[in-house]
């Protein structure tokens, strides 16, 4: 497991439990209750560290190797899960990946930016960061959608769309710009959810939904705290400071009614419990679709353009 | 100012016959050709550098000014939001910099909202001004587009975007990321109303602003060498590691690209665009031939450069056949759209024309005029 700077004194403690655990079972000496009270003083260190982490912290977190990454919850969640290929233009986008699938026992359409969790698969999927092709399937999909009169789920987990020459000769712009237009004119339910990294244009590009949702230590921004640092500070040394300027948690962006919900994660992040965060994930996405259903495409789109048009203006 | 000068109170000082200064401003650099430009000329020239063609960044006022009937317009104070709603602060205080952004400019935001006429046909324009904090969307600019096409919608007007900026603003956060949806649903309020919405892309159009409002439009145009883009050249070459084209992210290379329908010359904007609302919104219209700028003159083209003219009429060429093709769809359809291909041939014909017969276009309106 990848180490994350502030977890150092957890796994310590958890290291000595092993040990001592070790020790236990070849020794008369019965060291039981030790145990038992380092393993407490771990959970609580835990909860206590988890419970008050700084944005900056948050940050690790959200971009956690061992997170739950898209096509975890495609295999915890979604039944018959049919992936759909290609843009119908140029190329098929491995960075975002969407398809038909089951959601409970309804027929539904997913997508999503998939990170890859090894070094093969991350650069199969470019590191979750999409090129212009992504977009283009993403609004195909939700075009489907609608045509099909099917709701749409979308997992937002990406550093942001690539910043490459093909991506601009291709019109990365344009790409985004459409994603977001459709979003807006797509007449059946649209969930979202940014289960880790919701990096600026490139995770809004399919996630203008009717619910917005974060899991608690996911991250939400317009610029990367380290571009942020480097372009406001003058220096990626600041990334710190302008994670917490920004107010990317998803504590902050609730309070400022910029998101719909929170859901929470076991103790310790979602890295610790994958089952139990996508089982979690999973429960919030079925409460949110029985809300929207069944509806009236007009006016899911007219009240989801009105829940924009309010966000920010009555700060 | 002299010793005494600084001495004396400001009202003896008028008396004492302060040293006029002069003007440091009466020649600038071109940023292309680096050629030395008389503000007179340039100006004249709708700040179109009169050797190598190229355009100079303008002001928001500039522009309306030669869009507009007359140089006149109507202006839309940018609507109030939550001023730094995230309290942000990093060398210095947000709330600091917008201070001075708004004694720098004048302006309450980067957003000039404008209603006023175009060769006849009502227009509402949401144009950016870069010297405001680069031009970057927040809640305000945000609003201002909301309010324009709003403005657009009630007097049944075409809306025309002038992006010129770096993107979102970083200071707002999240709630400047949240005005890329909020200004395509501003756009969308147009185009459900059947209505134009035109962009007209100048320099730099990037990031945020790029990816929003600014690539949804019925018609996108951009001025000559804009920067156009939606990731920053240097964050593009230190992720690929390679040397760029030079031309990459020019509106040209969009052009080649096919991601904008045209580019067109800052004295050919105004016909352009009165042209394509006309025949759009079926409509007549005065395409009156070039934007007038100083004193009625109209504008030359790089009368002292070569490779400017060049440049400039390929641009034009460029309209000419968007102009056909327009043509050519209206053959069959009905007596009205013929008038109208009639006038949209004439002005072409008045853009290729010379500066004083288009001058007695514009002032016989009627002539210009069908339907």
């Amino acid at each position: 497991m990848a180490l994350l700077d502030f977890e150092k004194p957890i796994l310590e403690l958890e290291g000595k439990i092993a040990e001592l655990r070790h020790v236990n079972s070849d020794s008369e000496v019965n060291i039981a209750e030790e145990i038992t009270r380092m393993q407490s003083k771990a959970d609580r260190l835990l909860s206590q560290t988890y419970s008050k982490l700084t944005a900056a912290q948050k940050v690790q977190v959200a971009r956690h190797q061992e997170r739950p990454h898209f096509l975890d919850y495609i295999n915890g969640m979604i039944e018959d899960f049919t992936p759909l290929a290609g843009d119908r233009n140029f190329a098929e986008d491995h960075a975002l990946i969407g398809g038909l699938g089951r959601f409970r026992d309804q027929s539904c359409i997913i997508m999503g930016h998939e990170k890859g969790h090894d070094t093969q698969s991350r650069l199969k999927h470019n590191f979750g960061m999409a090129r212009p092709e992504g977009y283009r399937k993403a609004q195909r999909l939700m075009k489907m959608a609608q045509q099909f009169q099917l709701p749409i789920i979308t997992l937002v987990d990406t550093a942001g769309a690539y910043p490459g020459v093909g991506a601009e000769e291709r019109g990365q712009s344009e790409a985004i710009a459409k994603s977001i237009e459709t979003c807006l004119c797509t007449k059946t339910p649209i969930i979202s959810v940014v289960i880790g990294e919701g990096g600026s244009g490139g995770a809004i590009a399919i996630a203008v939904a009717d619910r917005v949702l974060m899991l608690e230590h996911s991250i939400y921004s317009v610029i990367s705290p380290e571009g942020c640092a480097s372009i406001l500070w003058r220096s990626g040394d600041f990334a710190k400071d302008a994670a917490t300027a920004l107010k990317l948690t998803a504590q902050d962006l609730y309070e400022l009614k910029l998101i719909d919900g929170i859901i929470e994660e076991p103790v310790g992040g979602a890295h610790r419990k994958k089952e139990e965060t996508i089982e979690s994930v999973a429960s919030h996405i079925e409460k949110a679709l029985k809300e929207l259903t069944p509806w009236d495409g007009e006016k899911l789109v007219k009240s989801r353009r009105q829940k924009f048009l309010q966000a920010g203006r009555d700060l | 100012m002299n010793w005494l000068s600084n001495l004396l109170p400001p009202r003896i000082r008028s008396f004492v016959g302060e040293q006029r200064e002069v003007p440091d401003n009466l020649w600038q650099k071109c940023t292309s050709c680096e050629a030395m430009l008389f503000h007179r000329d340039l100006e004249e020239n709708l700040n179109v550098c009169y050797h190598c063609g190229h355009h100079l960044r303008i002001t928001v006022a500039e522009r309306l000014k030669m869009l507009f009937d007359d140089g006149k317009y109507e202006k839309f104070p940018v609507p109030d939001v939550a001023q730094d709603p995230l309290k942000f602060k990093d060398r210095k205080r947000y709330a600091d910099r917008i201070k001075e952004a708004q004694a720098k400019t004048g302006l309450k935001d980067a957003i000039t909202i404008a209603k006023g006429k175009m060769g006849g046909l009502d227009v509402v324009i949401a144009a950016f001004n870069f010297s405001y904090m680069g031009g970057s969307m927040g809640a305000a600019v945000g609003e201002g587009i909301v309010l324009a096409a709003e403005t657009a919608v009630k007097n049944k007007a075409a809306f025309i975007a002038i992006p010129s900026s770096g993107g979102a603003r970083m200071q707002e956060g999240m709630i400047s990321l949240m005005q890329m949806p909020r200004s395509i649903i501003a756009v969308e309020m147009v185009k459900d109303e059947g209505l134009p919405y035109i962009v007209v892309l100048t320099d730099p159009t990037t990031g945020g602003v790029s990816a929003s409002f600014a690539m949804v439009g019925d018609i996108q145009i951009a001025e000559p060498g804009s920067m156009i883009g939606f990731a920053g050249r240097r964050v593009i070459e230190e992720t690929v590691r390679e040397t760029l084209p030079d031309n990459f992210q020019t509106a040209e290379y969009l052009l080649e690209h096919g991601m904008i329908d045209m580019v067109v010359p800052r004295k050919d904007m105004k016909a352009t665009l009165v042209r394509m609302i006309g025949i759009l919104m079926k409509q007549p219209y005065d395409a009156g031939g070039e934007v007038n700028g100083k004193n009625g003159k109209a504008a030359k083209n790089g009368k002292n450069g070569q490779g400017s003219k060049a440049a400039n009429v390929k641009a034009s060429d460029k309209v000419e056949t968007a102009v056909h093709e327009n043509m050519a769809g209206q053959k069959t359809s009905g007596k009205k759209a013929q008038d109208q291909v009639r006038a949209a041939r004439r002005s072409v014909s008045n853009m290729k024309s010379s500066p004083e017969e288009s001058g007695e276009v514009a002032a016989n309106p009627k002539e210009a005029v069908t339907s």
